[in-house]
């Protein structure tokens, strides 16, 4: 089987199944395949062969036994390097954390290792999960597969990198304004960011705690869904965490029917600021839904064009607050500890140097809003606009089932272009970060490529809380549609790696 | 360096105190606030520590719910209001002693508001009960410890480094703070350490806390002010910290009101401040100033869902407390027949609870306070202990009181027999057996003791006939030396006077 690297997570499990290959062969194989790529992707901050090959050979011997085991049993993955990994360096893109090793697995990890799924390494990321193109990564930036010359998105860039380059079958993203779905819409992978509370945030080094989530990655929607299923559940570690069973987001994904579905087009996401190429493939798929016997409405949600303003208060506050334990005194870097200087100096000098200035900024920030005096003014009014865009939704979802958008703005922008304008950068988000302020679960999948630029754009569905499962049955609705329409997967569209 | 002073008693004349008190108290729970770490005292340093208290990145809070339940009794014991709705909050600021660099507390829904204590003092005019207003009492995080090492005083100034202890660290706490203590007068010293004193004995008596202030588990900072007259708004206050006996209670106020007093008078301005109390020298020194008051940024901890106690749960709560303490002594006093005094010595012997215990047990009362308050008591007290910590239960003290009015102990065979027990040489029945301790019943040999005795010393024989009957004191105490203290000494006495042909 030479094309492991290209088939789906379902397709591969079935092949190991019928004893076609191994789980070893597979992570072998995508082991060649960072090798080969990754000096020019630049999707891994660290590459766990050893281990992942150790996970591969256990569930090999586990299969071999009559075992039974789960969906994605010897299917390896990417890891974003912001969940905690026993025993595997995690950085989270930052200076600050070089050369920790975690002692203790974030919930997830211990998920993904208890279904015997190997894990790759760990992937490259904006700094602390800040950014919308992983140029903010401290190990130097993610290129996108469709154009080394361009961004993958951000703040898990690594994790959309590695779907699209092939390095990866499935990936772990954490999305908290539209990591893991605006990286999905540029590289032409899927990414769900589940509920809020669907998915632990225990182990997740937290950046808006509020807003964070852990979420699936792959390079097509049944993908996904397996690996939504796999890592979502209660967890008591996680206070934040919903106790009520995981929606049946498989059966979804596999169905895949809209007929006599009501679906919501935000009027507020859309022309200013949208690509035209992107908006022409949004109409489109508009046209496919209502063929697939959807009932397409707009609806209003007025509030949203405050979310971007609420969310970069409320997530600087949080994350002044979340990055405070960062002082050098029980892990990570310690810069100025010469035995001269007090421990305020040599916190100071340690923070310092160890964020970048992304970080720095939204530290500052946040600690501004958070400021006696400021408080009511930013952070509390900020809450309020949070409280009305939660309102918008419930509002919209009493007319509709699901609403739809382009998930990010513009197909992906060169790297070094935005670096200088923080607000432009952060206008990526613009369409994404409704859902996390109002803890709702939402997907990106490829639509196709804008004709401007031969570059994926990405269709965003949200849905209720807890309704994770629309997401699928929506998006493999339209998945179905386009891979018949374009006879074959986006990805056969993109052009070869050098490295390949 | 010392600062001047104002005389208490001139002081009081010309100013009106306000009090504050602010007490922390440690919860007795097994595991720690937010994750399932112990909270034993004494653990070798970073040895009770886990991803979540360590403040490792990633890791998340986890409540407690024995925490909110203690929380809830204390606030219900205090009279409080529960909260139908609360949240914690995160107070932000620096500190090596704290993992995470903010401390997870409760700032403005508190999970109790609005109680009071009632507080008993004597006054010139007799006992007064003065009750002490209490504005909130709320949930939080302890930190780790700093140890400063290598200096002279273990203080962070001339130490050559520093050491951090993380096993204090996520232990819960309760912070119980009082409105301003107004209309005290010159009682102010008094009502604080009688506050501080009736917090201590409810908390007790809740079980949620071992109280014990030396080890930090109960700690107290004093809030004072001064102002002209009760009329008069309120002054600057001092904050003072460290104030850990009940004494210092006591001494910290006195010393802040003559203090004040002393600048107040020289027409100096009272700074904001914290300051830290001296157990060994009595003074308070300044430390850090409020004027320029730390921001703590708090904002509603995103880690943990609000907190809404169910009124059926905190009625249950309530219909299960213990009785009030304060009651529980009236009732008491008036069961056993003892004077207010004797109840005191009771509370200060630290053995209320055992003397009850033995008395619904069936022992009698008057016996109890005695073992308890006599012997047990200052064994208890040489030995640096608690009485309880002796371990001997009101079992053996009944046993030992049956033997007593059988006439087979005496007072002296008996603290014999305790001191068995507590050397752990097994009941009493086989200590006595083991040790010898029988009272020598028979008359015979105390009969041939006594006639050596006289024999010792003839000239007694004519003093005691002649009628000065105390003369009887030298011969028994001889006999009793003579039988290593096993004779009964009333009987010795008896067979004296027989054989003397005296009587009483």
């Amino acid at each position: 089987m030479s094309d492991l690297i290209r088939m789906n997570a379902s397709d591969l499990v079935e092949a190991m199944n019928a004893g076609q290959v191994s789980s070893v062969e597979i992570t072998q194989a995508h082991l060649d395949r960072i090798a080969a790529v990754d000096g020019d992707v630049h999707a891994f901050l660290h590459v766990n062969s050893k281990g992942a090959l150790d996970a591969a050979a256990a569930v090999d011997a586990q299969r071999a036994d009559g075992q039974s085991l789960s969906a994605l049993a010897g299917v390896p993955l990417g890891l974003k390097d912001i969940l905690a990994s026993k025993g595997l360096p995690t950085t989270c893109g930052s200076k600050m954390l070089e050369g920790w090793i975690p002692p203790y697995d974030a919930t997830v990890v211990t998920k993904l290792r208890d279904a015997g799924i190997p894990i790759l390494g760990k992937t490259n990321m904006d700094e602390f999960a800040m950014g919308s193109s992983t140029e903010h990564s401290a190990y130097g930036p993610t290129h996108n597969p469709w154009d080394l010359e361009r961004i993958p998105g951000g703040s898990g860039g690594g994790s959309s990198a590695c779907l699209a380059a092939f390095e990866a079958p499935l990936a772990i993203g954490s999305d908290t304004g539209g990591s893991i779905r605006q990286p999905a819409a540029v590289t032409g992978t899927v990414g769900v960011k589940p509920t809020y509370g669907g998915v632990s945030r225990y182990g997740v080094v937290a950046l808006a705690s509020s807003l964070d989530q852990v979420g699936p990655c792959a390079r097509n929607v049944l993908d996904t869904a397996l690996l939504h299923s796999v890592i979502a559940g209660h967890d008591p570690r996680d206070s934040t965490s919903i106790n009520k069973p995981v929606p049946d987001v498989v059966g979804a994904a596999r169905r895949g029917d809209v007929k006599g579905m009501k679906i919501g087009v935000v009027r507020e996401l859309s022309g200013e600021g949208f690509q035209a190429g992107v908006q022409t493939r949004f109409d489109e798929t508009v046209t496919l839904l209502e063929g697939l016997g959807a009932e397409v409405i707009e609806v209003s949600c007025p509030n949203f064009p405050h979310a971007l303003a609420a969310y970069y208060l409320i997530l600087p506050s949080e994350c002044s607050s979340n990055l405070a334990k960062f002082d050098g005194i029980r892990f990570g870097l310690r810069v100025g500890d010469d035995g001269s200087k007090s421990v305020e100096q040599v916190m100071s000098e340690t923070r310092a140097a160890g964020f970048g200035p992304e970080v720095i900024r939204r530290i500052m920030l946040g600690t501004y809003a958070l400021s006696a005096g400021y408080y009511d003014a930013y952070y509390g009014q900020a809450q309020k606009i949070r409280t009305l865009i939660a309102q918008d939704f419930d509002k919209a979802f009493a007319q509709v089932d699901v609403l739809i958008s382009p998930t990010a703005p513009t197909t992906a922008f060169k790297i070094g272009e935005k670096m200088a304008d923080p607000v432009s950068m952060y206008l990526n988000d613009v369409a994404t970060i409704p859902v996390n302020l109002a803890g709702l679960p939402g997907m990106s999948l490829p639509i196709g490529l804008a004709t401007e630029d031969n570059l994926p754009v990405g269709l965003q569905i949200m849905a209720p809380a807890m309704a994770d499962d629309r997401l699928y049955n929506v998006g493999a609705a339209i998945e179905r549609e386009l891979l018949s329409k374009w006879g074959g997967p986006i990805w056969a569209q993109a052009p070869e790696l050098a490295g390949a | 360096m010392a600062e001047a002073l104002m005389k208490y008693d001139e002081a009081i004349a010309n100013f009106d105190p306000v009090l504050g008190l602010e007490v922390h108290v440690e919860l007795g729970t097994n595991t720690k606030m937010f994750c399932g770490c112990s909270t034993v005292f004494g653990a070798e340093p970073n040895t009770q520590v886990c991803p979540v208290c360590l403040g490792l990145p990633g890791a998340l809070p986890a409540l407690n719910r024995i925490g909110v339940e203690s929380a809830i009794r204390i606030g219900l014991a205090l009279n409080c209001e529960i909260a139908t709705w609360c949240r914690f909050a995160r107070k932000n600021y620096f500190y090596p002693d704290m993992p995470k660099n903010f401390q997870t507390s409760q700032y403005d829904e508190p999970i109790a508001f609005e109680g009071y204590l009632d507080v008993d003092i004597d006054t010139d005019e007799g006992p007064k009960t003065f009750r002490v207003p209490i504005e909130r009492a709320h949930m939080e995080e302890d930190t780790g410890k700093n140890l400063h090492m290598g200096g002279a005083t273990g203080r962070i100034h001339g130490a050559d480094y520093s050491l951090v202890d993380y096993n204090r660290a996520g232990i819960p706490l309760i912070e119980i703070v009082t409105k301003p203590v107004e209309g005290t007068g010159k009682y102010a010293p008094e009502v604080a350490k009688a506050y501080v004193s009736a917090l201590r004995e409810i908390l007790r008596g809740l079980g949620v806390s071992d109280v014990k202030m030396e080890q930090g588990s109960l700690r107290c900072d004093v809030n004072l002010s001064l102002r002209e007259t009760p009329e008069s708004k309120l002054g600057t206050r001092s904050e003072t910290k460290n104030v850990n006996s009940l004494r210092s209670v006591e001494r910290a106020v006195r010393y802040e009101v003559m203090r004040h007093a002393a600048r107040l008078t020289a027409g100096e301005r009272i700074v904001q401040e914290t300051r830290h109390w001296h157990e060994d020298t009595g003074i308070s020194t300044s430390g850090r100033s409020k004027e320029d008051a730390e921001d703590y940024r708090y904002f509603p901890e995103p880690d943990l869902m609000p907190i809404a106690p169910s009124r059926e749960w905190v009625e249950e709560l309530r219909a299960n407390l213990p009785e009030n303490p304060a009651v529980r002594r009236t009732r008491l006093t008036a069961a056993w027949n003892i004077s207010d005094l004797e109840m005191q010595n009771l509370m200060n012997a630290g053995v209320l609870e055992l003397v009850e215990a033995a008395v619904s047990a069936g022992m009698n009362p008057d016996a109890a306070r005695k073992w308890y308050t006599g012997e047990l008591a200052r064994v208890a007290n040489e030995r640096g202990v608690e009485v309880e910590e002796l371990g001997v239960t009101h079992v053996e003290l009944s046993r030992i009181e049956a033997l007593i009015s059988e006439g087979a102990l005496n007072d002296k065979l008996a603290r014999q027999v305790l001191d068995g027990l507590i050397a752990g040489e097994g009941d009493v029945d086989s200590i006595v057996a083991g040790r010898g301790l029988a009272v020598v019943s028979d008359d015979g040999p105390l009969i041939e003791a006594i006639d050596a005795a006289l024999a010792a010393d003839p000239a007694v024989v004519e003093t005691i006939k002649s009628g000065k009957l105390a003369a009887a004191g030298s011969v028994v105490g001889a006999v009793m030396k003579a039988t290593r203290g096993q004779a009964d000494a009333a009987r010795v006495r008896e067979l004296l006077f027989e054989r003397l042909g005296v009587s009483e």
